[in-house]
Parts: structure tokens; C-alpha cells; sequence
């Protein structure tokens, strides 16, 4: 292992970033970062670098350590108390969920942590959930130095205001297991015992032993019948109670007429009844709803804001820095605000320049100025110096809270009712009644006795066990071809809204555009070399976002600068080799420019010596593929909610085209009200956002999708969640989700078929136990069968 | 032929001490994580050397 990555190419030995201008040299390997350097030392002092023999470069770069003074609110005692899930006199034991966490080698060092402190007893990770549970001696350590190890090693684990909720998470239901492991123990016992009745030789055996193997298999079939079908007869009640038929309907009547006509045969001596099947069935189909309920365990589709505050902030207390959580913020609380950092609470400003972005949570592209004494708003990001501020309201009552909990931004959970399978359902619980009353009409006065068995034999067939499986199958399998492609469902119902899809509405920033980049362009007399190094000088100087953008454009290296000085809200002046150099507004240089055009577009002006040279205009960089995922919707209806004002107005027009309809200036509950009324209109509306902003229109749309660079960054409670990477394929999943409804239809036809053969056996009385024990399962399994194909194929011919 | 009685009887029990394990299993967590388990036991044992990792807690 010491012969690794000796190429050309310096990568990081630990996070395997490319180096830039120098790597730092260190026990013949090359690092990216002082803090890849240091966790390699602390790795390898503690013989811990099985690590790198695991991976390549498995580490998470230490480019970004903060200090580490800011986990010092974990000493208090409370906090702990709502951190931790377990705690007696020696030891203490919790979950964190650490987001990081990728590879194997994550989760050896992980199950390491005792060798680097002794304080520590055991981890153990799960890695699906990415969480990793600790136990630790609370004598020995304390929490603030597990989470500081942790964070030292690269993996800082993400502790939020939702955690010390006290809500805790609750852990994935097991019941569907239990269900499903004693459904298939009486399922196989019960064959076991059947198996007999179906080989014509055994007749002597059935006389002898029918009624025992009879009675054992009713005692088998009662706790498939009370416990694991359970879910099917509760499901079908609640839809009659609402008045409406669902799939399981027709279900709960089959099942129930297997296992009444069983037990009669068995009791009255008639046959062996058809308990095998009926516990086959159950088998079967929960199978298919186990399908259905997997989800991804790692993402969170149902947060609110408090997963999006942090769990401390910095209090000054008589000048003294103190890290306090943030719940026991109070009214009057001086706090400190440092770059990029998140205020948690309405705030008033007292000292420093703040320059607030609120893309998060308005939409907004550019920070917003604010000078002393103006309010700021909870959930602003402060870019730049760090600020002093009073609280002025407690975290519980912002404007963002209340924003929150406002009544229209919750949706009320309707049923939905008419996917495929519940309409499916009606018409078969109709037509199963006509069959079966013609059956009963045409036996009733040749034979009694065979229009009883033909009148439950119809009800026992007409079971659309196989149309129930359909669509979990095809549901599930198209939930993991879209999360291999990074988009993740929330469940296998967002496919069938997604296929309904007719009108699709964007937010406009961080969706369609690119959060982080800005295009920017010079209007003016072109600048030559030497200006441009002038220029670039006295930026660096600023710690202004828009300095920082022009900053990265121009080239060349830095000269000294002399009396520089910032205006906030204006400009910088400075001296570069006795040139003046003057940035700023146009009122800040003193531009008569033309007002209107000046509040839309973000100008700045560059003047030197008292002459002006132009001006920089910074425009939105729309994200790759924006072009392909709108040729791709031509079919539907577009429009785009923007928080922003209207300057790019042209340009999504040439973008979108003249039919789409673009809205500015939007405050979040206008774009739930604008969805709100594409829905009266009876669109079938998909909502594609971000932020904050888009929370109540992601909510009320008929499909929410949140776009998000990590998935495993914070993003508003959506029905989906895409990541930014897979947004040019944004059509392409809309497309696919269609052609599975599709399949499914297809699937309904394959087991129609089985479902035409079985009626027509049981309209004449042909219908006994051993076809009932041969048909059943080989439909259930054949539609499994077509559904996993054919979602595979078609996902082939997408090309996901 | 009555030793079916018994037979069945024994494999019934056997069975059911089956679905009893994997009860357990399920209820103590087995089945919550289906990955990791998976890749952990492929880690090699280290040569212990210095001094041994902290005992086990309760």
C-alpha cells in the first residue's frame, strides 16, 4: 500500500481530491489539505491505516474544519439528555446520523472508534441508515469529545433542531416481517398437509387421516386469517365506510369465501377445502406489499424547519462567546452570526455588515443588504464578516415558523382512490357478482348442492390476488431503476401521479438555475491585462458576495492595495500603484444610470482615477440540461414561480417558449395559491423546487419534487427528491413512469387470463381444490415474473 | 400407521421452534440492517498488539 498513487497527477492520499498549486509532501504521500494530513497522522499513530487498505482514498477532505469551540453547547446537560437514548451510572448509548458515511472503509474506521478513545465502548453502524450507534463510558469521555473525534476524523455527524425535539425516530415497522414469517410457516405446513388430497393413490389415507390433517390445517390458517391478512380486511372496511371500493374489496370477499368454504368442507366432512391456497395467497401478497414498502431509510421526504436550524448558535454574554442551543434562545439573547452561518431566530442587527441570502427561503437570488437596526428575518445565511444581533423573537414565534405552521401549507392526506389497481378493483367486484349470480340463477333449480359450489367457487376465483401484485411489482421495480438514476420516490404511489402529469411548474432559483455560479459580463471599454489585475486587487480586499464572483473571473495576481476602505451597500475604494480604483453601485460612482433598468439588474461599475471604465452585470447560469428537459415536456403545460424579480424575464421566454407562463415576485403562500388554482382547473400539476420558499407548493402539488446538489442536505417535505445531477433526465423519468402504467395494464391483462379460465371452471362447478391449488399460485408467480421483466426491459430501452 | 400422528405432531414442533427463531430474530433487530453485517464480517482481525481494545460494556 505504501506504493500508492505515485502518478503525475497529485490526488490526495486521503480524500483523493486532486491537489492543487502545492500538495503538501508527508510520509511519501501527498495530501490535498492540512486537514487530510492531520487525519492521516491520527490514523496511522494509532495503527489504524487498514482504513486505506479497504478503498482508495476513502476519506472525506478536512478543507472545511470550523473550530471547534462550537460543540460546546454539548456539555450542556440538557442537550445531552435529548441526544442520548440510553444512559445508566457507567454507560451512555446514542445514535447519530452521519451523512458522510460511503464506502467500506467508513464503516471499519467507525467500528474503530474505541482505539483512538479509550472512552468509547463499542459502535456499530448501519450503514443503509448511515447512522452509527455508540455506547460510551460517560466517566471516562463526554459527548462533546465523541462528537469532536468524529468531526476530527471527517465524519461530523448531523445534529439538527429535530433531533433534541424529543420526538424520536421511529424505528421501521417490523410488523410486515412478522406478517409476512408466519404467513409463510403456515403457508408451507399447511401445503405439507394438503399435499396428500392431490395424489390419487392416498385415498385410504384421507379417509384414515382427513379430519385430523383437515382440523390442523383450520388451526394453521387462523393466525394467516386474524394476523397477517389482517390488513387486507381493515383496508377493505375503511373504503366502504368512506363508500368507495378499493382493490382490496374484491380481496377481502375471496379470502373470506376460501376460508369460510374451507372450514364448512372440513367440518362437515365434504373435502379438504382450499386452506392451502388461501394461505398461499396471503403469502403472496404480502410479499408484494413488502415490495411496496420499502423505502429509502437514508432520505427524509416529511421535514420541516427544524431540521434545517442548527442545534447551537453563539451567544455573547458579557463579551464572553458562549455556544448555548439554540431552543433555549430568549428574547434579548445577543447572538454572533459568522460567515455562512444560519440565524435561527427574527433578530435586530447591531453591529456588522450584513449581507443575508435568502434564496432558501424567498427564492430571492441576491443577499440582501441590511444595516444596523433593521429586523432580520430566521433563516437568512449570512455571507461575509460576522454579525452581532439582538434576538427579538423566540425561535417557536419567527417568521419563518410561523410561516411554517401556517394551515394552508398542510396538505390533507386524501386517500387516493382512483389509481389503476382501485379501479381495477370496482369493476371487478361487479362483474364477480353478476358472474356469480348467474351461476346461482342456472344451478339453483337443477341442483342445489352444485350451485352452492358454484356460487363460492366464482367468489373464490374472482380473487384478483395476481392484479393486486401487479402494481407493487411494477411500482417497487421502477422506485429502484429511478434510484439508481438518483431520483428517489418518496413511495410507489408517486409513480402513478407522475404518469398523470400534465403540467409541470418550476421555481426559477437553485432549480433552474445554478445556485452557486453567476455569469457574468463587462459592458464597457474592454479592460486590459494590468487594469484587469487592478481590479482584482482591490476585490480581494472584499469579502462582498458579488466582489467574491468578479473576484474568480479576472486573472492575474494580487498587488498591494493601500487605503482600502468599504462602503457598505455602495463600494470599495482603494489605491493599487497610485491608481484609485472605485467599485461599486452606480450611486456610489456617481452614474446617472437609468433607475428601472438599475434595480432589476445587479450592476456593478468600475471606475479608476475618477474615469469610468463599465460595468459588471451578473446573470443566472441556467443548470445543464435545461434545454433537454424542456424539449422533452412539450406535451405539457409549463410555468415558472419565481420569488425573484422579472430581469431574466427575457430570457426564459426564449428559453420556454411564448406559451409558458412566468410569474415573479412570488411569495411562497402565492405559489401554493398558484398551484391551488391549476388544480381547480384540473391539472394534474408537478411542482419542481428547492427551498423554503417552495415548501407549500411543493406540498400542494400533486407531485413535489425537490431538487437538491445533496441528497442528503437538507430539502423541504416532498413526494421526491432528485438530485441536481439527474435534472437533464427530469422528461425522460416522466416518460418512463407512463410506459409503466403500461405494463401495468399489460399485467392486468395476463392475469384477466388466469381469471377467465378460473370463472369459467367455477360457473360449472368444476372448481375443487386441486385446480384452485395449481392456478393460484402459478398466476400470482407469472405476474410477478412479467412485471420485474418487463419494468427491466423497458428501463434497457430508456436507457436508465 | 398412527406413528403419523407423531411425525406430523414432531414436525409441526419443529417448524414452529423455527418460526419462533425467526421471531426472535426479526424482534431483536436482525433484520433492520441488511447490509452491513455483510460487509463487516469481511474485515480482517487485526494482530492485536499494544494493548487489547476496551472490554464490552454491559
Amino acid at each position: 500500500m505504501e506504493a500508492a498513487l505515485q502518478t503525475d497527477v497529485h490526488t490526495c492520499y486521503h480524500c483523493g481530491d486532486t491537489c492543487n498549486e502545492a500538495p503538501i509532501v508527508a510520509h511519501d504521500k501527498t495530501f490535498c489539505c492540512d486537514g487530510c494530513k492531520a487525519v492521516y497522522e491520527l490514523l496511522e499513530e494509532n495503527n489504524l491505516c487498514t482504513y486505506y487498505n479497504l478503498e482508495q482514498s476513502p476519506g472525506i477532505t478536512g478543507k472545511s474544519t470550523a473550530g471547534e469551540a462550537r460543540f460546546a453547547y454539548l456539555d450542556d446537560a440538557g442537550v445531552e439528555q435529548q441526544l442520548i437514548n440510553f444512559r445508566n451510572e457507567s454507560i451512555c448509548k446514542l445514535t447519530f446520523y452521519i451523512p458522510q458515511m460511503h464506502c467500506s472503509s467508513c464503516i471499519w474506521l467507525l467500528e474503530n472508534l474505541f482505539k483512538l478513545n479509550p472512552g468509547i465502548s463499542e459502535t456499530t453502524v448501519n450503514f443503509l441508515r448511515k447512522e452509527v450507534a455508540i455506547t460510551y463510558f460517560h466517566q471516562k469521555t463526554t459527548l462533546r469529545e465523541v462528537v469532536q473525534l468524529l468531526s476530527r476524523i471527517g465524519y461530523e455527524p448531523s445534529m439538527t433542531l429535530a433531533d433534541t425535539d424529543g420526538k424520536k425516530k421511529c424505528t421501521q415497522s417490523r410488523a410486515i416481517i412478522y406478517k409476512l414469517g408466519i404467513a409463510g410457516f403456515c403457508f408451507g405446513n399447511v401445503m405439507l398437509l394438503a399435499f396428500p388430497d392431490y395424489l390419487a393413490v392416498t385415498e385410504g389415507l384421507q379417509r384414515t387421516f382427513g379430519s385430523f390433517f383437515g382440523y390442523l390445517s383450520i388451526i394453521l390458517s387462523i393466525p394467516v386469517f386474524l394476523y397477517s391478512a389482517r390488513g387486507f380486511f381493515t383496508s377493505a372496511l375503511e373504503g366502504i365506510q368512506q363508500r368507495m371500493v378499493n382493490i382490496d374489496l374484491p380481496i377481502s370477499t375471496g379470502l373470506l369465501a376460501l376460508f369460510i368454504v374451507s372450514i364448512f368442507d372440513i367440518v362437515t366432512h365434504r373435502g379438504p377445502g382450499y386452506l392451502d391456497s388461501f394461505t398461499g395467497l396471503v403469502f403472496f401478497m404480502l410479499i408484494g406489499k413488502y415490495f411496496q414498502q420499502r423505502t429509502y431509510d437514508t432520505l427524509s421526504f416529511d421535514r420541516d424547519y427544524t431540521a434545517y436550524f442548527p442545534v447551537s448558535i453563539t451567544v455573547l454574554k458579557d463579551g464572553v462567546e458562549e455556544a448555548v442551543p439554540v431552543r433555549n434562545l430568549k428574547v434579548g439573547d445577543r447572538i454572533r452570526i459568522r460567515n455562512q452561518e444560519l440565524i435561527p431566530a427574527d433578530a435586530i442587527l447591531l453591529r456588522g455588515h450584513a449581507m443575508i441570502d435568502y434564496s432558501f427561503v424567498s427564492g430571492e437570488s441576491d443577499p440582501v443588504q441590511k444595516v444596523a437596526g433593521e429586523v432580520i428575518y430566521a433563516g437568512g445565511r449570512q455571507v461575509g464578516e460576522s454579525l452581532e444581533l439582538e434576538v427579538v423573537k423566540e425561535v417557536s414565534q419567527g417568521y419563518l415558523t410561523q410561516l411554517w405552521n401556517d394551515h394552508v401549507f398542510s396538505r390533507k392526506e386524501e386517500q387516493k382512490l382512483h389509481t389503476y389497481s382501485n379501479v381495477a378493483g370496482k369493476w371487478f367486484i361487479i362483474v364477480t357478482l353478476f358472474v356469480a349470480a348467474g351461476a346461482l340463477w342456472y344451478w339453483v333449480p337443477r341442483d342445489m348442492d352444485m350451485a352452492m359450489k358454484a356460487f363460492t367457487s366464482v367468489l373464490i376465483i374472482a380473487c384478483p390476488c395476481a392484479l393486486s401484485l401487479a402494481t407493487p411489482f411494477v411500482h417497487g421495480h421502477t422506485m429502484r431503476v429511478f434510484g439508481r438514476n438518483k431520483f428517489y420516490l418518496k413511495n410507489t404511489s408517486v409513480v402513478e401521479t407522475l404518469a398523470k402529469i400534465d403540467t409541470v411548474v418550476f421555481d426559477k432559483t437553485g432549480t433552474l438555475t445554478e445556485p452557486s455560479a453567476a455569469e457574468i459580463t463587462f459592458t464597457g471599454k474592454a479592460l486590459n491585462a494590468a487594469t484587469e489585475q487592478t481590479v482584482r486587487s482591490v476585490l480581494s480586499h472584499s469579502t462582498h458576495p458579488l466582489s467574491q464572483r468578479i473576484y474568480e473571473v479576472l486573472k492575474g495576481d494580487t498587488l498591494e492595495v493601500r487605503h482600502f476602505n468599504e462602503v457598505p451597500g455602495k463600494g470599495l475604494v482603494g489605491e493599487v500603484n497610485g491608481h484609485l480604483v472605485r467599485i461599486g453601485s452606480a450611486s456610489y460612482l456617481g452614474v446617472p444610470g437609468d433607475a428601472s433598468k438599475d434595480t432589476l439588474k445587479t450592476n456593478v461599475y468600475v471606475a479608476i482615477n475618477g474615469v469610468l471604465l463599465g460595468f459588471y452585470t451578473f446573470y443566472n447560469v441556467y443548470r445543464e440540461g435545461v434545454q433537454q428537459v424542456l424539449n422533452g415536456l412539450q406535451d405539457k403545460k409549463i410555468a415558472v414561480l419565481s420569488g425573484d424579480n422579472n430581469h431574466e424575464e427575457a430570457r426564459l421566454k426564449e428559453l420556454l417558449g411564448d406559451e409558458a407562463e412566468l410569474n415573479f415576485n412570488q411569495s411562497p403562500v402565492q405559489k401554493l395559491e398558484y398551484i391551488q388554482k391549476l388544480k381547480e382547473q384540473h391539472h394534474q400539476v408537478l411542482m419542481v423546487g428547492d427551498g423554503l420558499n417552495d415548501a407549500g407548493a411543493l406540498k400542494q402539488s400533486d407531485a413535489g419534487i425537490a431538487l437538491t446538489n445533496s441528497i442528503t442536505n437538507f430539502s423541504p417535505s416532498c413526494d421526491a427528491i432528485l438530485d441536481a445531477s439527474s435534472f437533464g433526465r427530469l422528461s425522460t423519468f416522466l416518460a418512463f413512469s407512463k410506459k409503466t402504467m403500461n405494463i401495468i395494464l399489460a399485467t392486468f391483462a395476463v392475469s384477466l387470463i388466469y381469471n377467465v379460465v378460473g370463472l369459467s371452471l367455477a360457473v360449472q362447478g368444476l372448481f375443487s381444490p386441486i385446480v384452485s391449488a395449481i392456478l393460484m399460485p402459478i398466476s400470482s408467480l407469472s405476474v410477478i415474473l412479467f412485471a420485474t421483466l418487463s419494468v427491466k426491459i423497458a428501463a434497457k430501452r430508456a436507457g436508465l | 400407521m398412527f406413528i403419523i400422528f407423531l411425525l406430523i405432531g414432531i414436525s409441526v414442533t419443529v417448524a414452529a421452534a423455527f418460526l419462533g427463531a425467526f421471531l426472535w430474530a426479526v424482534r431483536s433487530g436482525q433484520y433492520d440492517d441488511d447490509y452491513t453485517p455483510a460487509v463487516r464480517m469481511l474485515f480482517e482481525n487485526e494482530v492485536p498488539d499494544n494493548k487489547k481494545p476496551a472490554a464490552k460494556a454491559d
